[in-house]
């Protein structure tokens, strides 16, 4: 285990600096700049800021420049365009903010759609299968764009309970509906896989031993089919929960929740590369790290699988 | 100088009657005031940076004219009113400027806002170190040796600005400039707290360490959420202030912020491009519509690179003779915009708009016009012309664009194939002239037809069609000096008309919804120059 | 349920043992077919699905016959009071109403049809074949080549795949094949990873061990038992991915980097019908999210229709 946990983490770093340079030279490649503007700067106020931000220096240099800055002062570096404030002061406003919402949807998405899953595969072609499967179809078919604006619609305008939008430093009532419209979709493929996979565990040799057995059905359900049964489920675990993070540009862009989503989509636009290249390394290694627990979760439940 | 005799005698009788609203009632107007004097708003986008130096967006701006002040204001109509600055005297030649300032002017920290504190902000704005994207505009002002300086070449004590004693400014410009006081209301000009951005370096723009001379403090910023500013109790009018707070709130999306603006979360907000006429029939005391000094083009691409018949006057003059402006402006914007046949907007000061000659005729008489034109150049329906058309990522472009296409369509049988492309994309293949037809606005630096014409002067930087006449370049030069300049405007206007290297299509409108309580929005400020503190809420 | 219970053990599991061990498997593996399709067929919902979703089809081909209207001819009278005189009508042949720009909704909900559904399942199509060709390769063949194979993995999906996309339009510029390899290629991962999983667990099964043990081929084993048998989590999978796949690419409509004007497509109708929905426009968000909303239901009864046809453990 602490092997295993040892050598991810030493591919984890190579593997950070390859997604770092590609996403880097992306950018590069893109038309355009940091400082392309509806009014072109004057030559002489161009080189200056490009003096000033290290962006005259070669590509090669200003990468490493930008690699020393992070490992010796753990600085990732200025906003080009939003110039009170660097890319730390970037993350520590909106990591915060995206991991409360995403977290939270997490939980909701694992626990709703997973109890709706089993639910319904227990249950099988039953009103609640019916229901559970309707439900979440009805949840995954609304983009999280047209349900994020409806339930402003309902929540704040006509029946006035919740605010429509802002972080308020992260009052409950600002959380509610960001979770809502990050969590249903996620929801609805955990509770659509967990059906699905409880189903063909229920169906399996061993199961039917056990019923064979005479056991009673909670104690098949509960010590012998639930936990084979996550396994694909937990495979979509680590893609859910980085979606979540890293997804919340609609939340953001529509509750004006003030997360790192709505930064990292806008930096692409912005050419902002010091805010995309810390949002890439901070998302890249959440994910290194979700995979690794989801690896890990893996191995506890089929205790076949060898790390 | 020409103040607003109005605006000054406002000023003074608010300052006068300031003790009167303790009880509750507006000091010059009688109107009853809310007890809760908090203004929200909705902002598209983050702000760039609140350093007056440094700021270079619109919304920026408006916060950096509540925090700090400047030389000049201006009031809800745009003429210059006093700021720190209470006049100024010009030499004959119109070279040097001395004003003089207000000795009650206070920093926030308690210090004494000074002649210095401009000097410092001025050298600053032109400093290489401070890499400012606004250091042209110590060009634009016309600032002796700004250019050496801004280059390096020269010692920034070299430029053309001094602190004669705490409460005189002496400038001196380059060349005469008649109209140099109009530049002084610029955020870029307003003065810096030396000590505080030596105290905390990039760090002094945040709430806590900033130290600032307006009618309000930044006490809170979460960026992509929101920023507060409240009242500054050290501003020299401070008693004439009603609005206690100011929230910006960052929501993207339009339509959700006018659903918040229905559930009373935002005091104003823009209007959807369309919804107009309705929210006039629904909420007619609160949406709000005003000419802007902007205007809405398609640039038409002349450059070496340019196909062949874009080169051809015909067809330019065809594409814009078949653009119905009245159906844009009426039916796909119906937002108070007018129907452009000028580059420069009616609403400039100063400026008549010149009759045209495809301004007077009727639709159906450019579009016979256009036609014909077009099958002079040798296009018709078998033999159709096509073109492409850019436009940057937006809801309204949207709309434009495509009516547009298909009235070239429908009156010429013009092919074109839209393509709408990501504001930075869209920036550098219009800037290289890499395209055929691309959208584009202007809104006036400043209040004058030169801020528009300019850009058709062959060497501009903004020449997106890259278009080149000797005539059109002398005639701008010669203006310059003119006392009244609009004989050689009118002519600019109409060799445009002919030559065609843009197609106007509208000039700009505001659109706001404004909340029924909030009083004294300035929507006779052309340029949108709005200030917190002359805003005031009534009680209901 | 319960009556496929009680079949009798010993019987399915020589069935199946056979089957995995039959080096003429195509005989069988037809009949496994046959199997699977007769099933299917019996599924009423699934069945009915096929039926809607065929009509689907139908009309995003053909509908533009049946209407004198094109999508993109503006009607002028129209333009600027959508709301009073743009509502949908029998009677003047506009069944769907107008847009926001006076053009008949109609035609552009067929032509948005089409670009959607081609998204959709080019996109689902090129996920799941390399998804699973992948991941059962990693999951099978294991160690080292596991090891490099899903660091690789891990790498493409340290970078958001909507981010990946975002860069892949700015960079190359905006074309519809773009549109379909930059879906494609970034939804596989997720395949990838789920085939993986299970491959390693069906890895271990006795079939397989014995398939192993008499010297069939990595690659065979890999494409006659392994794949066969992800085939159930694949499908349903796959059904996730087609609507997965609209949605994404309604998602690049909303940032505007979609299909281009006069185009579109069933995530730009609804992001522009949404944005009208409360002026009192609903239908121009009622008739495509109506589309989109019956043709993700028939993927997905269609998909669960597919699992009980075809697993194989069901017979």
């Amino acid at each position: 285990m602490f092997n295993f946990i040892l050598r991810r983490v030493a591919v984890a770093i190579p593997t950070l600096l390859i997604l770092l340079v590609a996403s880097f030279w992306l950018m590069q490649t893109a038309p355009g700049g940091p400082f392309t503007s509806e009014r072109p700067l004057p030559q002489q106020v161009l080189d200056n800021i490009n003096a000033k931000y290290g962006l005259d220096d070669p590509l090669w240099k200003q990468l490493w420049n930008y690699l020393v800055g992070i490992a010796t002062e753990f600085d990732f570096g200025p906003s080009y365009k939003y110039k009170d404030r660097t890319v730390n002061d970037i993350i520590a406003q909106g990591f915060p903010v995206t991991l409360t919402y995403g977290i939270i949807s997490f939980l909701v998405a694992v626990i709703v759609g997973g109890a709706l899953g089993v639910a319904a595969a227990i249950r099988q072609n039953s009103w609640l299968d019916y229901f559970a499967v309707g439900v979440t179809i009805g949840a995954q078919v609304l983009p999280n764009f047209v349900m994020g604006p409806i339930l402003i619609l309902v929540f704040t305008l006509w029946l006035g309970w919740l605010p429509g939008g802002g972080w308020n430093g992260g009052q409950w009532q600002h959380i509610i509906m960001p979770v809502i419209a990050l969590s249903t979709s996620y929801m609805a493929s955990i509770a659509r896989l967990t059906r699905s996979s409880m189903l063909e565990v229920l169906r399996s040799n061993f199961i039917r031993t056990a019923r064979a057995k005479g056991l009673p059905d909670r104690t098949i359900i509960l010590r012998h089919a639930l936990k084979p049964s996550l396994l694909p489920v937990i495979s979509y675990l680590g893609p859910a929960f980085v979606g979540m993070v890293t997804g919340s540009f609609i939340i953001d862009a529509i509750f004006g929740t003030g997360g790192i989503g709505y930064f990292y989509v806008n930096s692409a636009f912005n050419r902002d590369y010091a805010v995309m290249m810390g949002l890439t390394i901070l998302l890249g290694s959440m994910t290194i790290l979700f995979n690794m627990v989801i690896d890990i979760l893996y191995a506890w439940i089929d205790p076949k699988i060898r790390l | 100088m020409t103040f607003s005799t109005k605006a000054l005698l406002l000023a003074s009788a608010v300052s006068l009657a300031a003790p009167a609203f303790a009880a509750g009632t507006h000091p010059v107007t009688g109107e009853p005031l809310a007890d809760d004097q908090t203004f929200t708003y909705r902002v598209l986008d983050e702000h760039t940076s609140v350093d007056p130096q440094i700021v270079e967006d619109v919304t920026g701006s408006e916060i950096v004219r509540d925090l700090f002040e400047g030389l000049y204001n201006q009031d809800a109509e745009g003429n210059l009113e006093p700021g720190v600055a209470l006049s100024h005297t010009v030499n004959e030649d119109n070279t040097v400027y001395t004003f003089t300032l207000r000795p009650d002017a206070k920093w926030s920290d308690g210090k004494t806002v000074t002649a210095g504190d401009f000097v410092y902000a001025w050298r600053r704005l032109a400093d290489p170190a401070t890499a400012s994207a606004y250091q042209w505009y110590v060009e634009v002002m016309n600032l002796k040796n700004a250019g050496p300086v801004m280059a390096g070449e020269m010692g920034l004590e070299e430029l053309g600005v001094r602190a004669i004693d705490d409460t005189t400014l002496e400038v001196t410009l380059e060349n005469p400039m008649p109209y140099f006081a109009l530049t002084t209301t610029h955020t870029s000009t307003f003065p810096a707290p030396a000590w505080a951005i030596e105290a905390h370096g990039p760090d002094w723009i945040k709430p806590g360490n900033i130290v600032v001379n307006g009618a309000y403090t930044l006490t809170e910023h979460v960026p992509n959420e929101r920023s507060v500013r409240e009242r500054n109790p050290m501003y020299w009018n401070n008693d004439a202030t009603i609005i206690d707070k100011v929230v910006a709130l960052v929501i993207n999306d339009e339509n959700v912020a006018l659903t918040r603006y229905f559930a009373g979360e935002l005091d104003r907000t823009e209007i959807p491009a369309g919804q107009y006429p309705s929210l006039k029939g629904s909420n007619p005391e609160e949406a709000t519509v005003f000419p802007r000094l902007c205007s809405y083009y398609y640039t038409i691409n002349m450059s070496d690179s340019a196909p062949e018949f874009l080169k051809d006057v015909r067809v330019r003059q065809a594409l814009s003779l078949a653009v119905n402006r009245d159906i844009i402006v009426e039916k796909v914007l119906q937002g108070g915009q007018t129907a452009a046949y000028t580059f420069t907007p009616g609403a400039t000061a100063n400026f008549q708009v010149p009759a045209v000659e495809y301004a007077g005729m009727t639709q159906a008489e450019r579009n016979a016009r256009a036609a014909e034109l077009l099958s002079e150049a040798g296009y018709d329906k078998s033999n159709p012309l096509e073109i492409d058309l850019i436009y940057n990522t937006s809801e309204a472009h949207k709309k434009v664009a495509i009516a547009i296409a298909q009235m070239w369509k429908q009156t010429l049988g013009v092919k074109v194939t839209m393509s709408n492309q990501e504001w930075k994309t869209f920036l550098e293949t219009r800037g290289n002239q890499d395209y055929q037809i691309a959208r584009a606005g202007w809104c006036g630096d400043y209040n004058e037809a030169s801020t528009f014409l300019d850009l058709v002067q062959s060497g501009s930087g903004y020449n997106d069609a890259k278009y080149a006449s000797a005539e059109v370049d002398a005639l701008l030069a010669e203006a310059k000096t003119m006392a009244d300049p609009q004989a050689n405007y009118t002519k600019i206007e109409e060799i445009i008309a002919v030559d065609m290297p843009l197609i106007p299509i509208y000039h700009y409108a505001g659109n706001f919804m404004i909340a029924t309580d909030l009083e004294n929005w300035p929507v006779k400020n052309v340029e949108q120059n709005w200030y917190s503190r002359n805003l005031y809420k009534i009680a209901e | 349920m319960t009556d496929k219970l009680v079949q009798p053990f010993s019987q399915k599991r020589t069935a199946e043992l056979a089957e995995n061990l039959s080096a003429g498997g195509e005989v069988k593996g037809r009949s496994l077919w046959a199997d699977a399709r007769r099933r299917f067929v019996a599924n009423r919902a699934a069945m009915a699905s096929v039926v809607v979703l065929v009509l689907i089809f139908a009309f995003s081909l053909f509908g533009d016959h049946v209407t004198q209207f094109d999508n993109e001819t503006i009607d002028w009278d129209v333009m600027g009071s959508v709301k009073e005189l743009g509502a949908p009508s029998l009677t003047n042949g506009h069944w769907f109403g107008f847009d926001e720009s006076g053009r008949d909704l109609y035609a552009r909900v067929v032509q948005g049809s089409r670009i959607s559904l081609s998204v959709g399942l080019v996109g689902a199509f090129i996920a799941v074949m390399v998804g699973t060709l992948y991941g059962s390769v990693a999951g099978f063949v294991g160690g080292r080549v596991d090891g490099v194979m899903m660091r690789l993995v891990d790498i493409f999906m340290s970078i958001p795949y909507m981010f990946v996309l975002i860069l892949l339009l700015v960079v190359f510029g905006r074309s519809i094949s773009m549109l379909f390899v930059g879906i494609g290629l970034t939804a596989w991962l997720d395949m990838s990873r789920i085939v993986r999983g299970q491959t390693l667990s069906l890895k271990n099964r006795e079939f397989v061990e014995a398939a192993v043990a008499i010297g069939v081929p990595t690659h065979r084993i890999i494409l006659r038992h392994i794949v066969p048998n992800l085939l159930g989590v694949v499908v349903v999978y796959a059904t996730l991915l087609v609507p997965q796949m609209i949605l994404t690419e309604s998602f690049i409509s909303f940032l505007g980097l979609g299909v281009q004007e006069p185009d579109t497509s069933w995530g730009a109708l609804i992001s522009e019908g949404v944005k009208s929905m409360n002026y009192g426009t609903l239908w121009q968000l009622a008739f495509p999210l109506c589309f989109f909303v019956i043709t993700i239901f028939c993927f997905f009864f269609i998909g669960d229709g597919l699992r009980d046809a075809l697993d194989p453990k069901d017979r």
